[in-house]
Formats: structure tokens, C-alpha cells, sequence
């Protein structure tokens, strides 16, 4: 039985291993389709995690989390983005950001590194059973999902960071704290298709009135920015 | 159970106003169900100032985590006046903008979801779902920054979204540690705030420590905390006059009611030093916003700079750490709601009367609108602390109490901090209502008594009554509260204060 175990445990740090790649990939990815693909490679191992972890520890719950997991994110939501937010999803085209791609991954696998070091205190005070490699991963994918926010300039690859985020903290929870009420869970799993849902109708509207989705260039708030434009209609 | 009508009115309503019948249906069908809730609301804090605390005693689903005390039932009071006063205010303040039908039930259908996600908030005793609903307010509120499709609010709605969104990824992982720490106490009370005080003494220092950062800084962002603010000014200059004073005077308040939930459980381990964090963290605010104050060229930008000065005071007086400064806060907070919705009304009746946003565009607003112009002279006063007023009085028992607590230079750099912006806003204001403009002071050489700008003709304007009517309720409390607090608001803010510490 304990063979089992092992094997379980070691499989739960496979995919949460491999989160940690697609992580990596969703800040590398220069296409839209990519991105929204490896987000939905990511939310299917965090399905596996929280199953593997559900098998090991004998908890139907997780198996909840797991079910919630697949239905939402994988299927629902990259049929609201489609129904949403269409020209963005399908174009092929590069997506710019402010780093390059080499540059970029070099930051995050920093951010990785130093989220093992913020990970170890945490780990040290939980008790044995509910440290896994999971929590320190989280605590990355989390730091990686920050760092995405702030180099990308479209609006899609934004809010998949965003879900990156909230994937990451899930993450951590499944193992750190897996006795959450399952109707918590599903409220979550609300909360992300409501988010996506909200976006999309921004991102729809941004299209719609100002013409572009590359939400970077949208600068005109800013302090001393009224100052010009006065400027600029007393000319 | 008046709680749970509480929360379902906002969400009948949001259904009722999308039925398209007469022109004033879903504006009158939001104004009698924000009234009725502040009723409901009125009767609750009464029976909590009482002494009897509402628990939830059902065993089913969400009615389970339903709990009311004196802190919570202090905030579900201000939304509910709030709500109240900015549906009667939308009635002018959205014809004068001449939508389409279809537009303004989207409006009347989104302002109900948002108010019920923000009641929500201080009801719900379940650490995360009380994070599902402060999400719930980004997601409901957004199209309500974005309403007007300009290139600026979008922008400004955008930036709220991914700001406020990031913040609330961090401060999930904190409550998700939280709920760690809670089964490592090794007890097996129920995962409320409750439970966490009781619970509290068990838990590991460090799990507390990482939960309590993580949750100031995720959810500080959305109460707009130095350096996390910077999205505000945007949010909360683009969006309609109506929701700008829901968004400012209450929306940030009650998210730093969650951060304030906080407190007493992180004052079971003497080394995890959260009022150190919140005086820290108020004072930057405070003296940030103070400065931004001075350089301002929109005067909603300036009042939404003045919301992240006074959630400053708050988190500084909390950090401060005496009951009484506790007492304070808790005023601050009431005086800061009322006040602030109160400069929203008023701004949103300048820039009816002329238009514009920009300060130095505005001049002599008072021989224009001599409604507008007033409201804005005494929104400024009340705003910026000016004796007999609310704000006033909270302002000076925060300091008085952070004399008698010895922390002699923190009170002086706040009290240095709330002249700035006094000197900051008035002036601005000053310039505006009373101020001489370009056309008049260089205007057409004539006779001498025409170059006055008493004699200028002025195209006058008038303010619906309505806006009229939400300017004088709001105008109540702003008055009454520096003379004269009610004794059982004054049980509610001893008991709210109480429920800062352990």
C-alpha cells in the first residue's frame, strides 16, 4: 500500500511539475491560440493533482475539485471566450510584448527559484501530510501569472494570466488547505466563468470603440495627461 | 429573516428592472428597493445596537455562513444609505445624458447586481466566499466604469479589472493559507471569522504572518492603498457621477472591512505586528494622496486622490491601536461614506452644469449654478475636515487618540498630511466656484460695469430635482453628524470598535 502511495505522491509531483512548464509556456507563447491552449493543458493538471491527491488521501472532495476543474475551465470557458471575444481568439498573428521571449522566461524561472525559498517557511509550519510540491509550485505559477500581467499588452493573453493566477493559488489549496466546502469550490468555478464572461464583453467594447485589443497602448489617464490634452485644444 | 430579504432585494430587482415598460420603471423599481433595504437595514442595526447579534441558526448552504455583528450591520448600513441616495440621484442625473431605453436598464440591472454584491460582503462570515463577492463587485462595477464607452473609461475599467483581479489572486492564496493555519490550530470550530478569532491562538505565527501580507496587499489594491492605487483615480473619475459615489464612498470602505476583520486574529501572536503593517502602509497613503492632491487637473480625479487619503486615516488610525482610535475609525469610516458620496453628487452636478472635467476650465461655477456651486464649496469643507462638520470629528478623535497613545510623530506626519489636502482641495475649489475666468477677465473691451463679472450674463443652469432632492438626504448626516451622534450609532461604533481587537 505504501508502494501505491509512493507512486500516487510521485505522479501528483509529475503534474505539478508539468503546471509548472505550461506556466513557463504561457509567458514564452507568442500566438493567442497557443496561450489559450497550454491554459487549458494547465487547468487539466490541475485536475489531475487534485485527483491523484483525492486517490491518495481518500478524499471525495478533491474528486469534486477535480470534476468542477474539468467541466469549467477546459470547456466552458474557452467556448465563452470564443462567443466573446472571436477576432481574438482566431487570428493568427504574433502577439507583442515589452520583453523578449529569452528575457522573459530568464525572469520567470527567477521568480521560480525565489518562490521556493518564500515556499519553504510555509511548508515547515503545515503539518506532513498536507506538504507537497504543489505548494511551492503554486506560489510560482502565482509570481509567473504577476510577471505576465506586467509584460503583455493584449487583452486575451491578460486575462489568461489572470486565470493563471487564480489556477496557481488552486494549486497550492489542493494540497494546503483540501477540506474547503465543495459548495466554496463551486462558487470558483462561478467566479472564473463570471470573470471571463465580464472581459470578454470588455474586450468586445475596447474593439468596438477604440479599435484595437493591444490594451497596452491605452495610456491616455495618467497624472499630467489632462495637462496635454488642454494643451493640445488650445492649439 | 431581514438579512436574508436584504439580499435578495437587489437581486429581484436587477430581474424587474429588465421587464421594458415605462420610462420610469426601472429607476423607481431601484429607488424602492434600495429604500426598503435601508429600512431593512436601519431595524437590524437597531436590534445589533441592542445587544442581540444576528446568527444564522439554519444548517443549509449559504444560510449557514450568514452571520451579523456590530461591525458588519455598521457597513450594511452605509451601502444600503448609499445605494439609496445614488438610485434617487441616477433619476436626473441619467436623463440628463439621453440614453436609449435599452442602455438604461442595462444601467438599472448592473447598479442592482452591484449592490448586491457589495451587501453581500459584510453578511457572509465565510472567509472565502466573503473573497467570491469582493470579486463579485470588480466583475459587477466594471461595466458600470465603462458605461459611457469612451476611450477613457474603458481604459479606466480595464485597468480596474486586471488590477483588481491580480489583487484578488494574491489575497486568495492568503485566505487559502488561512484555512491552512486554521487546520493546523488542530481545532475543529468552523472556518468563519468567528471561529478564526477563537481558533487564532493555535495557529502558526508564520502561516498568520503570510496570510495577513498576502490579503493586505491582494486586497489593498482594490481599497486603493499606496503603492497599489493606481488604478483609483481612473475608476473612479470615468465611471457616472452615481457609481463614482458608490465606488469611492463605500466600495473601498468595505473591502477594508475584510482587511479589518483581520486584526483581531492577528493579534493572538504578539509577533506578527498587523498594526505596524496598517500604520505603515496608512501613512504612505495618506501622505502620497496628500501630495497628488496639489497637482490634480480633474476635479473627479481629485476627489477620488482624497478616497485613498481617508482609507490612509483609516488603516493608520487602526494601526494607532487603542480602542479609542478604533472608535475613531470606525466614525472615519461613517463620516468618510457619507461625505464622499455626498462630493460625488456635487461633482456630478458641476460637470452637468458645464461639462467639463478639467479644473482650470471650470470658473465662477457658483453665478452658473448656484446649486452645483454651493454643494461643491460644502462637499470640499466637509471632505477636507473643516470644524463643525463630520469628517471633522472623526479626524479629531483619531488624533486626540494617537496623542494619548504616545505615538507622537505618526500623528503629527497624519495630521501634517490631512492640512496638505485641506489646502489642496480648497484651493482647487475655491478656483472653481468663485474664480474669475479667462472671457470674463480679458473679455471685450465696453462699458466698465459689463467687464464685471458680477453682470456677466450667465447662461444659468438648472439641476433635476431629483439630483436636487439626493444632494439634500445626502446633506443630512454630513451636517448632523459633527453635532450630534445618535445614541445608537454611538452603541454601533463602540461595539464595531470592539470587534477590532480580541
Amino acid at each position: 500500500m505504501s508502494g501505491m502511495n509512493q507512486l500516487l505522491e510521485n505522479l501528483n509531483a509529475l503534474a505539478a511539475g508539468l503546471f509548472l512548464l505550461t506556466a513557463f509556456g504561457i509567458v514564452a507563447m507568442r500566438q493567442v491560440r497557443g496561450c489559450l491552449n497550454l491554459f487549458i493543458a494547465q487547468s487539466l493538471l490541475l485536475a489531475a493533482s487534485a485527483a491523484l491527491l483525492g486517490l491518495r488521501y481518500g478524499s471525495a472532495h478533491l474528486f469534486g475539485v477535480a470534476i468542477v476543474n474539468v467541466i469549467s475551465k477546459p470547456i466552458i470557458i474557452p467556448w465563452l471566450l470564443r462567443k466573446t471575444a472571436p477576432a481574438e481568439i482566431y487570428t493568427q498573428r504574433e502577439i507583442n510584448q515589452v520583453l523578449n521571449i529569452p528575457t522573459a522566461l530568464l525572469i520567470a524561472l527567477a521568480l521560480a527559484i525565489l518562490s521556493y525559498f518564500l515556499g519553504q517557511p510555509l511548508l515547515n509550519a503545515i503539518a506532513p501530510e498536507f506538504r507537497a510540491p504543489n505548494v511551492p509550485i503554486g506560489i510560482a505559477g502565482l509570481l509567473i501569472g504577476v510577471f505576465t500581467l506586467t509584460v503583455r499588452r493584449e487583452a486575451v493573453p491578460l486575462l489568461l494570466g489572470l486565470l493563471m493566477m487564480e489556477n496557481s493559488a488552486f494549486l497550492a489549496g489542493i494540497s494546503m488547505s483540501r477540506n474547503l466546502p465543495l459548495l466554496v469550490e463551486l462558487a470558483f468555478a462561478t467566479d472564473g466563468l463570471i470573470i471571463v464572461f465580464i472581459s470578454g464583453v470588455l474586450i468586445r467594447a475596447v474593439q468596438k470603440h477604440v479599435g484595437t485589443t493591444a490594451v497596452g497602448e491605452l495610456a491616455s489617464l495618467k497624472e499630467g495627461a489632462t495637462e496635454r490634452a488642454v494643451k493640445e485644444a488650445g492649439k | 429573516m431581514s438579512v436574508l430579504i436584504i439580499l435578495l432585494l437587489p437581486l429581484i430587482a436587477a430581474a424587474l428592472v429588465c421587464i421594458p415598460v415605462k420610462k420610469y420603471w426601472a429607476s423607481g423599481v431601484t429607488v424602492a428597493s434600495s429604500a426598503a433595504i435601508l429600512i431593512l437595514a436601519a431595524r437590524t442595526a437597531l436590534q445589533v445596537a441592542a445587544g442581540n447579534s444576528i446568527v444564522s441558526t439554519s444548517q443549509l448552504g449559504l444560510l449557514k455562513w450568514i452571520s451579523v455583528d456590530g461591525l458588519s450591520v455598521l457597513i450594511l448600513l452605509l451601502i444600503a444609505f448609499v445605494a439609496t441616495t445614488a438610485a434617487i440621484y441616477s433619476i436626473g442625473y441619467m436623463a440628463h445624458e439621453k440614453l436609449k431605453p435599452s442602455k438604461l436598464r442595462l444601467y438599472y440591472a448592473n447598479y442592482n447586481l452591484f449592490i448586491f454584491s457589495m451587501l453581500a460582503i459584510p453578511v457572509l462570515a465565510e472567509p472565502t466566499l466573503v473573497w467570491i463577492v469582493v470579486e463579485l463587485t470588480t466583475l459587477c462595477s466594471a461595466l458600470l466604469v465603462s458605461f459611457e464607452n469612451t476611450r477613457e473609461a474603458l481604459e479606466a475599467a480595464w485597468k480596474y479589472v486586471v488590477l483588481s483581479l491580480m489583487g484578488a489572486g494574491m489575497a486568495l492564496l492568503g485566505f487559502l493559507v488561512l484555512f491552512a493555519a486554521m487546520q493546523a490550530s488542530g481545532g475543529h470550530g468552523a472556518y468563519t471569522w468567528h471561529g478564526l478569532v477563537t481558533a487564532a491562538p493555535m495557529m502558526p505565527p508564520v502561516l498568520l504572518q503570510i496570510a495577513f501580507l498576502l490579503i493586505l496587499i491582494g486586497l489593498g489594491t482594490k481599497v486603493g492603498l499606496v503603492p497599489m492605487h493606481t488604478w483609483l483615480p481612473d475608476a473612479h473619475s470615468q465611471a457616472p457621477s452615481p457609481v463614482c459615489a458608490l465606488l469611492s464612498g463605500i466600495e473601498t470602505s468595505a473591502i477594508l472591512y475584510v482587511i479589518l476583520r483581520m486584526f483581531p486574529i492577528m493579534q493572538a501572536s504578539p509577533h506578527c505586528h498587523a498594526e505596524t503593517w496598517a500604520l505603515v502602509f496608512g501613512l504612505i497613503s495618506v501622505g502620497v494622496a496628500a501630495f497628488l492632491l496639489l497637482q490634480v487637473r480633474d476635479y473627479k480625479r481629485m476627489f477620488a486622490f482624497s478616497t485613498v487619503e481617508h482609507m490612509g486615516i483609516i488603516l493608520a488610525a487602526v494601526g494607532l491601536g487603542a480602542s479609542a482610535a478604533g472608535y475613531g475609525a470606525m466614525l472615519q469610516i461613517v463620516s468618510h461614506c457619507v461625505t464622499k458620496s455626498f462630493c460625488f453628487f456635487a461633482a456630478g452636478a458641476t460637470l452637468m452644469a458645464v461639462g467639463t472635467r478639467e479644473i482650470p476650465a471650470v470658473r465662477g461655477l457658483v453665478r452658473k449654478s448656484p446649486a452645483a456651486g454651493v454643494a461643491l464649496v460644502l462637499g470640499g469643507l466637509a471632505i477636507t475636515g473643516a470644524p463643525p462638520l463630520a469628517v471633522f470629528l472623526s479626524e479629531f478623535s483619531i488624533l486626540k487618540a494617537g496623542l494619548t497613545q504616545k505615538h507622537y510623530v505618526a500623528t503629527g506626519l497624519l495630521a501634517l498630511f490631512i492640512v496638505i489636502a485641506f489646502f489642496g482641495i480648497m484651493l482647487h475649489i475655491n478656483r472653481m466656484v468663485f474664480g474669475v475666468s479667462e472671457n470674463e477677465k480679458n473679455g471685450s473691451p465696453g462699458p466698465p460695469e459689463e467687464n464685471h463679472p458680477g453682470t456677466q450674463p450667465v447662461e444659468k443652469f438648472n439641476l433635476p430635482f431629483s439630483c436636487r432632492l439626493a444632494l439634500i438626504v445626502a446633506a443630512v448626516p454630513v451636517l448632523a453628524l459633527g453635532v450630534y451622534i445618535p445614541k445608537p450609532l454611538h452603541d454601533l461604533l463602540t461595539m464595531a470598535a470592539a470587534a477590532l481587537t480580541r
